[in-house]
């Protein structure tokens, strides 16, 4: 790995400081009602949309930050949870897995270059936002509750529907900012 | 900004944050592999007992964790349906104790003295070239963002339901972002009129 790839200019730090800043104001985002019976958080989408907007480098600096302030003891994830106990919950290999899934959502996305911008945006979240945050998060359950890989594995599953659904969400999003703003993309054509 | 650190100085608060930081490393490490249910019910009732030195507002914390009562209890059914009532009993009483002994250290430990020892366990990053004082800056620059992004996000979330919106919040994200990406370029050329991220 050489050195240049972690150089890094102002505007790539203010935009870390950005996208931690905006995974922490999606925590606060009212639980989303899309079925009568599955409400859904907007929080893990900022993994998704951090990967792709900013990319694969700032967008796992600016998850990492955010993880670094919420164990330090800052309310951030959502239902104002926070603080080192994470690390004992059975969600502390989702919190630990944050960065890295948000790696792979923008190696993944800029990995389809061929693809749409909407078709490359629900792939990368779904291989990197769902499939490798719980290839790292059942484990760390597993780990947390004595639990076995299969009975974890079990146990997450009612989740995945709301993670698709998220999936969705954050290609609609990232389209409409596309729409808003056509230079944060413009290098996609 | 809120954080969960208790204003009140205790005993606990004088201790420097990177010993209690290493000695619930140590614990948690030594502990784990033991599954013994006296010995986990003994560590529950030590780091009960380390509150009640705490004092009162330490303990009044401890309300902030009720939500997890539930999540003890359908664990502890669950283990009992899958293996035995005892592994039910050892996963709750080793989860409540790390937890509650992690959220010690947390309530009489400032966000700075944290920080401080995260980035010192992050030294050895620099020498793959990754500038952690850049990090640190980072670090600071979202404690400072964090309100601003709530309060776009607010305007947003009132403009939403003046109009009559709904209940489909999620419309209110890309909006926030994009205001979010504007003002990164305006912060970046307000930081490089300033000199530019700060050098070591």
């Amino acid at each position: 790995m050489s050195s240049k790839a972690f150089q890094f200019k102002t505007l790539d730090i203010v935009q870390i400081a950005l996208f931690a800043a905006i995974m922490a104001a999606l925590g606060l985002i009212p639980k989303i009602d899309i079925t009568a019976n599955l409400p859904i958080t907007a929080q893990s989408m900022g993994v998704m949309l951090a990967g792709i907007i900013i990319g694969k480098r700032n967008g796992f600096f600016a998850i990492f930050v955010f993880t670094l302030l919420a164990l330090a003891g800052l309310p951030l994830l959502a239902g104002g949870r926070g603080g080192l106990g994470l690390l004992g919950t059975g969600t502390a290999g989702f919190i630990i897995g944050y960065p890295i899934a948000t790696f792979a959502t923008g190696l993944i996305f800029e990995m389809m270059k061929k693809l749409s911008l909407p078709v490359a945006t629900f792939l990368g979240s779904v291989l990197g936002g769902i499939v490798v945050l719980y290839a790292i998060g059942v484990p760390g359950l597993a780990l947390n509750t004595s639990l076995s890989l299969a009975d974890a594995t079990v146990a997450m599953l009612p989740f995945i529907p709301g993670d698709l659904i998220k999936a969705v969400l954050t290609t609609l999003i990232v389209m409409s900012i596309a729409r808003g703003l056509p230079e944060q993309f413009a290098h996609r054509r | 900004m809120i954080s969960l650190y208790l204003e009140q100085p205790t005993w606990l608060h004088a201790v420097r944050a990177s010993h209690k930081l290493l000695a619930l490393a140590l614990i948690t490490l030594v502990m784990m592999p033991f599954a013994d249910l006296l010995l986990w019910a003994l560590a529950l009732f030590a780091t009960l007992s380390l509150y009640a030195t705490l004092g009162r507002p330490a303990w009044a914390q401890l309300k902030s964790y009720r939500p997890m009562l539930w999540m003890f209890t359908i664990l502890f059914f669950l283990q009992w349906w899958l293996a035995s009532w005892q592994l039910g009993l050892l996963v709750v009483l080793r989860m409540s104790t790390l937890i509650l002994l992690a959220n010690a250290v947390t309530i009489t430990s400032t966000l700075d003295d944290i920080t401080e020892v995260f980035l010192w366990l992050m030294r050895p990053l620099r020498k793959l070239g990754i500038a952690t004082e850049n990090l640190a800056f980072a670090m600071s620059l979202c404690i400072r963002f964090i309100p601003i992004l709530i309060a776009i996000l607010n305007a947003l979330l009132d403009a939403w339901r003046l109009r009559g919106g709904g209940k489909h919040y999620w419309r209110v994200i890309a909006p926030m972002v994009i205001q979010s990406l504007v003002f990164s370029q305006h912060v970046a050329d307000a930081i490089n009129a300033r000199g530019g991220l700060p050098k070591q």
